[in-house]
């Protein structure tokens, strides 16, 4: 008998759910509110079922009910992928060691 | 157009990049890297859904209009927000996470063809729950992340919000949420589905309003692992390998965040969201009390304490980020530096509204980060140093915690700061902090209170160092 494909995909989520614990454990205190606002940037990859829900139209009319949610999930998930990764970057670039010469 | 073995796999590359991504937050070295992986990743997911789609007509050029716009949304925001307000932003941010899984799945449960899920009235079943969950969750984020925002933001009050019958009701709420699933799985109804939506909304609503204001880094720890299982959920139902895989790593990591914020108030889990800490006066206890004398002081004298120290630990809270006080803190620090004074800062896990909160207002303050320790790094420390420089924290440094099994907040682990010989105490007044309890180090025989504004007085000490 064959496996339903909805096994695969759940083993691939149990195993990430321990993948997370590990990698999230290692991560340094200090740095949890970068963890934090790159996890918001990443979960926003959401865009992906967007983008399809956005194209979902047919070329006469792009904009049908269906598709207009997916576009404006789009545009909150964009400001989300957008944001978060350029403050994180401005957060993780204000981290610096002693400088040697003090 | 490609294969969707081929996208499946591109898919499962963006998951590893953004496993990667977190991995590189162990150290601020790898961290910017890591935050490019991610980026990457991020890119690779976006341009394979194109190309899997293979349609490049007009609701493409759409399609990139709206990525623009939302994307300079994000990209002003990212640069104009001062650092003191990563915790709304990022309680901001995670309600969008939150409102676009539920527009997902609603464009999902409209048009299920788009996504090979079968046909409106006639969705797969295993669809059908996937998609509930992941609207449901999302919802639930979106409401609860509002609330949240709404607190930190001073916009509504931080004060926890309760009513009678709150919990039965929150539960009766949960349990219908269960039923209409599985009447919405059996009927297929729409209606069943708006509804769901709109009590969904509602309980992330009534589950934030009665946690108060200290106990947000619980409440945005939650939301975050809240949006990261949401996505997971619309994953299964986009059957997206890269969905799942973030999904699951944004779940876990805002539950650990959770857990390692309610042990660093040694609380249960269930204390912290089933909230009203901090809300039950106890006026009695406080009224009866006999007041107590307080040693406080000027700029002038903390100054000549400091003068005369060789090593002083600063233990900033909450208050500092209110004050936006940490420029003015590292200045002292640099006077205190040039007359070798060693110096280091001590960070509760609990400081701030969010984890991590204090560490990245001290980066910004350019405060290198090996200065900077964590409770159980530094705590053995106190008794060898001369001053301990309390600034805007109150709670985490109070004795209460270690001799008091009555105290609300007894086990909670605490910064040993009365064992430094002197200890300065920057403060408003000597009103209690948010556990609602009397602070003991107060009224210490070493304890000077400085009461003024955080960032005036910490002025005042460096132009009198």
């Amino acid at each position: 008998m064959e496996i339903d494909p909805l096994i695969f995909r759940l083993s691939i989520f149990i195993l990430s759910i321990f993948v997370g614990y590990y990698v999230v454990w290692s991560v340094t205190p200090s740095l949890h509110t970068p963890l934090m606002s790159v996890t918001n940037a990443i979960s926003s990859v959401i865009i992906v079922g967007a983008i399809i829900a956005g194209l979902s139209g047919d070329s006469e009319s792009v904009f049908n009910i269906s598709s207009l949610f997916g576009f404006l999930a789009i545009a909150l998930a964009a400001i989300n992928i957008f944001g978060g990764f350029l403050v994180t970057q401005r957060m993780l670039a204000m981290y610096k060691k002693k400088k040697k010469d003090k | 157009m490609i294969s969707a073995n081929l996208s499946a796999i591109f898919y499962l590359v963006s998951g590893v990049l953004f496993i990667l991504a977190l991995r590189g937050l162990s150290s601020p070295e790898t961290s910017r890297q890591g935050n490019l992986f991610g980026i990457i990743g991020m890119i690779i997911a976006i341009s394979v859904t194109f190309l899997a789609t293979g349609n490049f007509s007009s609701g493409f050029i759409f399609v990139l209009v709206f990525i623009l716009a939302g994307g300079s949304m994000g990209a002003f925001i990212a640069y104009r927000i001062p650092m003191t307000a990563m915790p709304e932003l990022v309680a901001g941010f995670h309600s969008l996470v939150g409102l676009a899984a539920v527009f997902v799945a609603i464009s999902a449960f409209l048009n299920p063809e788009a996504f090979n899920l079968g046909i409106p009235g006639n969705i797969k079943l295993g669809s059908l729950i996937e998609m509930s969950i992941g609207a449901v969750v999302g919802a639930i984020t979106f409401s609860g992340s509002v609330i949240a925002f709404l607190k930190l933001q001073g916009i509504m009050s931080g004060s926890p919000i309760t009513f009678r019958g709150q919990h039965p009701l929150n539960a009766i709420i949960l349990l219908s949420i269960l039923a209409l699933i599985y009447s919405l799985c059996s009927t297929q109804s729409s209606n069943l589905f708006w509804i769901l939506l709109a009590v969904s909304f509602l309980i992330g609503f009534l589950l934030i309003i009665p946690i108060g204001g200290a106990d947000m880094p619980v409440v945005i720890s939650m939301l975050n692992s809240y949006s990261g299982w949401a996505a997971a959920g619309i994953g299964f139902t986009l059957e997206n390998t890269a969905l799942i895989i973030t999904g699951a790593l944004v779940g876990s990591s805002g539950a650990i965040l959770s857990y390692i914020m309610c042990k660093g108030m040694n609380r249960s889990f269930f204390n912290v969201i089933l909230g009203g800490f901090g809300a039950t006066n106890n006026d009695a206890s406080q009224s009866s009390k006999e007041q107590r004398p307080v040693k406080s002081g000027n700029a002038d004298d903390a100054a000549f304490l400091m003068k005369n120290a060789s090593s002083v630990i600063i233990v900033p809270g909450y208050g500092m980020a209110v004050a936006q006080a940490q420029h003015a803190l590292r200045e002292m620090v640099d006077t205190l530096k040039k007359n070798d004074i060693k110096v280091s800062y001590a960070i509760h896990p609990v400081a701030g509204r969010m984890p991590g909160h204090m560490n990245v207002l001290l980066a910004e303050a350019n405060v290198p980060y090996d200065e900077v320790f964590e409770l159980e790094e530094i705590n053995n420390d106190f008794a060898n140093a001369d001053v301990a420089f309390v600034i805007g924290a109150n709670d985490v440094t109070n004795p209460v915690a270690k001799t008091d099994p009555q105290s609300p907040i007894y086990g909670m682990p605490v910064l040993d700061v009365e064992k430094c010989k002197s200890v300065l105490f920057v403060k408003r007044s000597l009103s209690p902090g948010y556990a609602g309890i009397d602070n003991d180090l107060f009224y210490k025989e070493n304890t000077l209170m400085l009461f003024a504004d955080a960032k005036k007085m910490t002025e005042d000490i460096t132009k009198n160092l």
